[in-house]
Formats: C-alpha cells, structure tokens, sequence
C-alpha cells in the first residue's frame, strides 16, 4: 500500500498539469467521489440507514411493549421465551419474561442517541475550545490546553460513576458526564489543526484587513476545520456508545423499564450460563454492527477527506 | 533530567489536590447521609457517629485534616460501611489482586502487541499483517465487558478448561481470563499503531539512507527503524494504564475476582463515600503517575524533547 | 581503461492497480573511473528510478531487468544479502532531502561509524574516531563535540555535509547523488558543490549526479546524459551539449535555465508539461512540446545513433540546433 502511494505520486508529479485551474474540483464534491468508491464505507454507510431505519420501523411490528411481562413464559425463559414468531417474541424475551424485539430496538434507538448526543456536545464545545486555543496562542493557549490536560489525567470513569451516584441516575446526569469529557480529544485536533492554518496566507489576510478575531474564527478558520471535525465526530459516536453501555453494564445508566444496549448485553451475559444464548446474541450483534460500521464510515471520511493522502 | 520531571509534578501534584477537593465536595454534596439508611437512629447516638468520623467539625477543616492524613500518613480514614475496617484495609486487600492481572495484561498487551504490529508491518500483506488489522477491527468492537462473557463461554463453559471467576489466592488458572479479557482491546490497539507507525517509519527516507549503507535487513528494523517507529506507541500506553483502571471493575465484577474495582462498586452501591474517596484518590494518583513516567519515556525515546 | 560502472538494458517497471508503468526503458550508458556525469531531466523522467534500482531500493512494486555491471559483478543480479556487501561499501547514495535523510533517534556518530563497523570491520571506537575526521574533511566544525548531536541539531547543509560524509566514509567506487542541492540556500549550494568536487577527485570516485538544474552540471560534470519520458535522448560531454546541442530538449532546458540563456536571444522556456508515464506519446515522446516536430516524429521513436566525438543522440534532425532555424 505503502509503495503504491510512493509510486503514485512519482507518476502523478508528471501526470497533474499545475497550472491548469482547478475546475469545480471542490473540496466536499471531491471527497464525496472518493468516499463513494469506498466500499467499506458505502457498505457500512448502507447497514448504518438499515439499522437506523429498522428501529423507526420496527416498533410498528413488534407484538409487545418494553415493559410487559409475558407471564406465560416466566419460569420457563429457556423453552417459551426462545426466539419464535407464533409467540411474538421475535428475539425471544428476557429473563423475567419481557419481549426483547422490543428491548433491543430501544436500546439501540438509546444508544444511538447517547453516541449522537455526546458527538455534538464534543463538536460544539471542542471546536469553539480548541479554534479560541489555537487562535490567541500564548498563555492563553498554555492556560486553556493545561486544563485539558489535567482532565485527561483523571480517570474520568471514576469520576463520572461518582456523579451518577451523588446526583442520582438520569438521562440529564448521563449526558452532563458523557458530555463532559467527551470534548477533550476533539479540542486537542481542533487547536492543532487551527495552529496550521492560523499561518495560512487567507487568514492573515483576513487579520491584516482588520477582521475582529471572532469573525476571523468563525469565517475562515471553522468552515476549514468542518473536514476533520466531521471525522472525529463520526469516530467518535462509536466511542460515546462503548462509553454509555459501559456504564450500563455497571447498573449505572438508564432506568428500568428503559434500557441501552450495553444492559441489555450485560443482562445477556448473566444469564448465558443458563442457555439463554439469544439475550445476548441479538443485542450483542446490533451493538456490534452499530461499532463497525461507525468505525468504517468515519475511516471512510478520513480517507476521503484527509489532506494527508492527497 | 530532573527539571523535566520537577516540571511534569509541578502539573502532577495541582492535578491531585484538585482531584481530591473535587471528590471531597462531590461527596458532600450527595443527598442524604451514609447513616440515615440505618432505621431511627437517636440524635444522641447520631451525634456520636458523627464525631467518630470527623463529621461534626466545619467542612474546611474536614478537608484540611482528610488532606493532612492522605499526604503525609497515607490513610484514608475509617470505612462508613465497615465498622472495623478502614479504607486502607479494604485497599490492600483488593489492590494486589488488581495488580496482578493488570500489569500482566499492561505487559502481555504492550509486548504482544508491538511484536505482532512489527511483523506486520515488515512483511506487508502477509499472516501476520491480515490478523494483526482483522484483529484491531475486531477488537475495537469488542469492548472487555463483551469480552468476558465470550471467554467464558468458551473456555468454562465450552471446554471447561479454565474456571469462569473467583481469584483462588491468584492461581495461574484464575488469572487467565481475566488478563486476555483486560488485555485484548489494548493489545489489538497497541499492534495497530505499531504497524501504522512502523510503516510510516519504513517508507521514510532515513530507512532508505539505512538501507542505501548496506545493512542487513534486521538491523535496519531493530536498530534504525523501531525507536522512532514506537514513539506513538508510548503515547498510547498512558490511555492504555487508565483503561486498564476502568476495566478493573469490569473485571472483578465479571469474575468476581475481589479486586479495587469490585471495592468501588460495593462502596458505590453501599454509599461508603469514604471509601469511594480513597480509591478514586488513589487510582487518580496513580493515573498521574503512570502518565509522568509515559512523558519521561517519551522523552528518552524522542531526542527532539530536551530533558 | 575499464569504465567502473557498464548499464546495460536497463528498464525499471511499477506495477499499478491495473496497469504496469515503465519509469526506466533500456537506458545504457558507462561511468569512467574518476568522471562526474551528470544525469539531467524533469521530474518523471526516470532519471531518479534508474539509479534507485541498481542500489536495490525501488518501492516495493517496482521491478528491474537489465545489466549494471560494477567490474565484473552485476548488481542487478545479486540477493538483497549480497547486495548488502556492495551498497554502501563500493556504491553509496546521496539524497535529495537531507531533512529527512538521516535517522532523528540516533547520534550522527551511531550513523556513521555504523558504516565502518560493517563494510570495514573496525570496532566501535576505531570506526567514530575515522567517522571524527571524515565529518571534519567535509567541513564540519567542532566534529567531534557535532558527532555526539542529534540530526535535528543541525542545519539543513550541516546535514547534507553528514550525508556527504557517510557516504564518502568507505571511500566507494561510485557516489550517486540525487539532487544533493536541490534543497539547500543557493549560497550553500555552491559550497556543496565544490566539496562534491574535491572529494570525489582526493578519493577517486566516479560520480553521477542527478538534477534538474543546468547550473549545476556546468560547474561540475564532464559528460551528461539527458532523460526524457523514461529513456535517454542525448548524451555527450558538457561542452558539447551545452555549446551545440543536438536534441530539441536539450536545447529547450539550455533556453530554461538564465544564466545560461543569457548567451542565447532570449529565455525560452519549454511549453506544456512532462508527460504522463502512463501514457506516454507515440512516436517521439517530446513531440507534443518540440518546436521542430514533423510526421515523421509523430509516427516513428527515434532510436538513439552515434554521433561525432562520441555523442549520441534521439532525434530525426540532424546536426547543430537552434531557435528559429533547423540546420
């Protein structure tokens, strides 16, 4: 892969005329070609809508709501409660007998949420963080990146359960946590990539023309940071949901009757011994796909949009 | 040398006071009190808990004091659960447990997967560089907590070679799964980096200067290419000590192995704040260390950093 | 006399997605003992592969075939292990960027004295103090407080010096060097070139140089060969060329260079751009861009012919050129 690379740009040196204007060869149109020929990508861009759709859809099918109990199958999960279409339970229930078509589509739907929710507080707070950092520069700069650094050096996870226990489970709680450090990887590639373009000719122009310093930001240097935003934004919905069902998987997330997939798999895993295979196995694999193909997509938009390769 | 690391505490020691001042007020901002559970307690009796443990003088001093007795006498104080325990009771019985199936994972995951990340860069495209990316994928999906229960799975329940928990005074046998489930992601991480790195390293023009001199392949990897090629993976290790941290309670809870991670949780879950305090204190002293010395490393590796 | 390097038919091939590109097609040429000769041609014309490839370094899709016989070895011919016994021992290279050419984890006395650990058999000791003194002939000062240093410590024609030095320290045959100057000052530039000069005289070496600056053929090459599109079109000594060229490019690059031009009407740079190896012109490679171009040369490659004075040539004209008149 490597020597393709060397090779391709000993040819391409020859092969790309320098002084011939760029025709419409935009940036995001550009990226856009490239990301489509990604089949990895496009794939796991085509499961991601899938999935999304399936539980926008699927709740219209499902026979049983989250919370109701199937007293016909409690007391004999391993048998009534297998996965079967006569019964309703498509993923079978359980174990107190509870239909886990249902479950598995909110924990996703919730997941889901978590790892776009988190995303966007990190994008919002991490852009406007890191854009100010790298701009002013100088202790400034020190002052602000020394914080990060500190918050990095704390096992967050520790902390983040203690607040979940002092301030009570809830979604709120969960978000303010998540939210919380979420941020931090984002600010660190924002400020560097500011750093660069903050010596860039059209920024200086920009100060050297007496733009105030917040126009300067947010008129030159943010729209150019939107690629690299994009994908650490995506990478890191897959990290926000193994971050959330993590503390599920502790009994710290959300509340019973709702659920997430990391609880759901943590149930799964408790009772697996018993032969219930299914309560893990379906929730697991949404999990699981939810993961890849995040990973794959964000990748995709890294291979698409990273100036590094071009 | 030493200024370097005089300037890395001089970060590292506001880090924890701010780490403890935090905990501390977290804790008593908590709604209610870790003895009002306890049916109908006289005021009188109330009272006299409350002194036992301090509780009755002004929270500054409090913090002073807990402060005070941390730094230099390395006690956290009584547990509010246990009567008859304290906190370093509770954190020496369940730290040694901690420490040996993590710093066997820290290691198995950091040798393993070095190794494995340097075949795979040098022979591109073969075994080794399929199962060394196949791997990372996989393992990036697969957090311990998932983990834990496939190896239990196979290896209890499907094979019935190893136990699926209990510690066992740490027998080889107990210890196993614990470090594969701890060290897996981390592993598969650590090998991918390593590959990305080593492969940025090979393509570079100083290896091509390297091996332009005549050297035999070998001492081009080991003696030119590796140390540069392992700076990211240094870097890597710091996330990868707080990790291991975290999934302790993944682990003791899994497995039931009595580690600092089951402590937490059981305080946690019994509002034993003291006891909560003093791990996160203590986890949160050592996450800062681990991080001074990755820097120090670093540092050594990296001539570019002046010590 | 023997000439110390014979290449004969060599062609350099990268294997792409779908397609194979010929970088290098049968270049032959031979290096005396002693000369400079200097390799000239635009980025693309393969004038950097073809010298890669005899050092065993091509990336890992190219392929070679061919001849370079060093005495009576062929290099091309060798395994990577013996290979090993010849770079850097009889043949050593240079590279364009000394930025990056030299290892930022080791001290430049590790890298040097290396060398003389391998091809030499000294031992440690013996090999950085002979690495002292090399570092002090190419002009180093405080060589030995410098060898101690990290590369990053250095300028970029300190470090090109080190390259120098390294290259230089088993006294080889033949010193390749790929643009040495490309990236340095100008001011620098010339320094380096007169250091180029008296080394590969004090120790014998042939060397070839590879740019794509005229500048730095007059002061120093006695022959050169011209590349284009991956195969030679004129070879000759430097007067030669420089004062009658024969080939359109040739005379096209003269017109392109200042300095040089400035005994000719006007500058004149050579229209359009070098062409894409994968997908080269038929016929004549240069005719897109040649201002002397007829059907003949559309149609039919022009094979390289002998020509007075040893000369050799890859053009249906004939005899001298110039702007606005064909002889």
């Amino acid at each position: 892969m490597l020597a393709d690379n060397r090779i391709k740009t000993v040819t391409s040196v020859a092969a790309a005329p320098a002084d011939v204007p760029a025709k419409g060869r935009s940036l995001w149109r550009d990226a856009g070609r490239r990301f489509m020929a990604n089949k990895a990508a496009m794939t796991s861009l085509i499961v991601l809508i899938g999935v999304v759709l399936f539980t926008i859809i699927g709740p219209f099918f499902a026979k049983w709501s989250i919370e109701k109990v199937d007293w016909s199958v409690v007391g004999n999960v391993l048998t009534a409660g297998a996965p079967s279409f006569e019964t309703g339970h498509y993923f079978g229930t359980d174990e107190v007998g509870r239909d886990l078509y249902s479950r598995v589509i909110q924990g996703t739907q919730i997941s889901l949420l978590v790892g776009l929710v988190g995303s966007a507080i990190a994008v919002v707070v991490g852009t406007i963080y890191g854009a100010v950092a790298g701009y002013f520069g100088g202790r400034l700069d020190s002052a602000m990146m020394r914080l990060v650094d500190i918050i990095y050096s704390i096992p967050y996870m520790f902390i983040l359960i203690l607040l979940l226990i002092v301030f009570g489970r809830s979604f709120i709680m969960l978000f303010v946590g998540i939210g919380l450090i979420s941020w931090l990887g984002m600010s660190r590639v924002v400020r560097g990539q500011t750093l660069t373009l903050k010596n860039r000719e059209f920024v200086e122009a920009a100060i050297a023309t007496g733009s105030k310093p917040r126009d300067v930001i947010f008129r030159h240097i943010v729209p150019n940071l939107l690629g690299i935003v994009a994908i650490y934004a995506t990478l890191l919905v897959p990290e926000m949901i193994l971050l959330e069902s993590f503390i599920s998987f502790l009994g710290l997330g959300v509340q019973e009757p709702n659920t997430s997939l990391g609880a759901l798999i943590s149930e799964g895993a408790q009772t697996m011994q018993y032969g219930t295979y299914w309560q893990l196995a379906f929730p697991l694999v949404f999990f699981i796909t939810i993961l890849f193909t995040f990973f794959f997509v964000g990748d995709g938009l890294r291979d698409a949009l990273d100036p590094k390769d071009r | 040398m030493i200024q370097f690391i005089l300037k890395r505490l001089a970060v590292a020691i506001p880090t924890l006071l701010v780490l403890i001042v935090v905990s501390f007020f977290l804790m008593k901002m908590a709604p209610g009190n870790p003895f009002a559970g306890e049916k109908t307690v006289p005021q009188s009796v109330l009272d006299n808990i409350y002194a036992r443990y301090g509780l009755d003088k002004p929270e500054w001093q409090q913090l002073a004091e807990y402060i005070y007795n941390v730094v230099f006498r390395f006690d956290f104080g009584p547990s509010f659960q246990y009567r008859d325990r304290t906190v370093n009771d509770i954190i020496a019985q369940g730290f040694p447990v901690t420490f040996t199936y993590g710093a066997w994972a820290f290691v198995a995951a950091s040798v393993i997967g070095i190794a494995l990340g340097v075949v795979a860069a040098v022979r591109q495209n073969s075994w080794a560089d399929y199962l060394s990316v196949g791997f990372s994928i996989g393992a990036q999906v697969v957090p311990n907590f998932v983990m834990a229960p496939i190896l239990v799975l196979i290896f209890t329940l499907w094979l019935r070679w190893l136990p699926g928990g209990g510690w066992n005074g740490g027998h080889w046998s107990n210890v196993v799964l614990p470090v594969i489930a701890l060290a897996t992601s981390y592993f598969a991480n650590i090998a991918r980096i390593t590959r990305s790195s080593m492969l940025e390293v090979l393509g570079s023009n100083y290896i091509r200067t390297a091996r332009a001199k005549g050297l035999p392949g070998w001492k081009v990897i080991f003696g030119h290419a590796l140390r540069p090629a392992l700076l990211p993976v240094v870097s890597y290790l710091g996330p990868v000590f707080v990790g291991m941290v975290t999934g302790s309670v993944v682990i003791d809870l899994y497995f039931s192995t009595g580690g600092i991670g089951q402590a937490f949780v059981n305080s946690a879950l019994n509002r034993d704040y003291s006891t909560i305090l003093g791990i996160t204190i203590l986890l949160g002293a050592l996450t800062i260390t681990a991080n001074l010395v990755v820097d120090v490393l670093y540092a050594w590796i990296d001539p570019k950093i002046e010590l | 006399m023997a000439p110390v390097l014979t290449v004969k038919d060599l062609s350099v091939r990268f294997a792409l997605h779908e397609s194979v590109v010929t970088a290098v097609n049968n270049l032959n040429f031979t290096l005396e003992a002693g000369e400079t000769l200097a390799v000239v041609g635009e980025s693309g014309s393969g004038k950097s592969q073809a010298f890669l490839a005899l050092m065993g370094l091509l990336a890992k899709n190219g392929s070679v075939s061919g001849q370079a016989l060093l005495g009576d070895v062929d290099l091309l011919a060798l395994s990577k292990t013996e290979l090993n016994q010849y770079r850097g021992r009889d043949v050593a290279m240079i590279f364009q960027d000394p930025m990056t050419s030299l290892n930022p984890a080791l001290r430049l006395k590790q890298q040097l004295a290396e060398v003389l650990v391998l091809h030499k058999g000294q031992d440690q000791k013996q090999a950085e103090t002979s690495a002292i003194e090399m570092l002090e002939r190419v002009g180093i000062p405080e060589p030995a407080k410098r060898a101690n240093a990290y590369p990053h410590q250095l300028s970029g024609g300190m470090r090109q010096r080190v390259m120098i030095a390294m290259a230089l320290l088993c006294q080889p045959k033949i010193l390749i060097a790929d643009e040495p100057t490309t990236a340095l000052d100008v001011t620098v530039q010339a320094q380096m070139l007169d250091l180029f000069k008296t080394l590969t005289e004090d120790f014998g070496t042939s060397l070839v140089l590879i740019t794509h600056d005229l500048g730095v053929v007059a002061g120093v090459a006695d022959r050169m060969m011209v590349m284009y599109g991956g195969r030679p079109v004129e070879k000759g000594t430097v007067d030669d060329l420089f004062y009658d060229p024969r080939h359109p490019y040739t005379l096209g690059l003269l017109h392109s260079t200042p300095h040089i031009a400035k005994r000719a009407e006007r500058l004149d740079p050579i229209q359009g751009m070098p062409p894409s190896l994968e997908n080269l012109p038929k016929g004549c490679a240069f005719h897109p861009r040649c201002a002397f171009a007829f059907d003949r040369c559309l149609a039919e490659r022009p094979a390289l012919t002998q020509l007075e004075n040893g000369r050799e040539k890859a053009c249906f004209h004939e005899g001298p050129m110039r702007y606005g008149k064909v002889a």
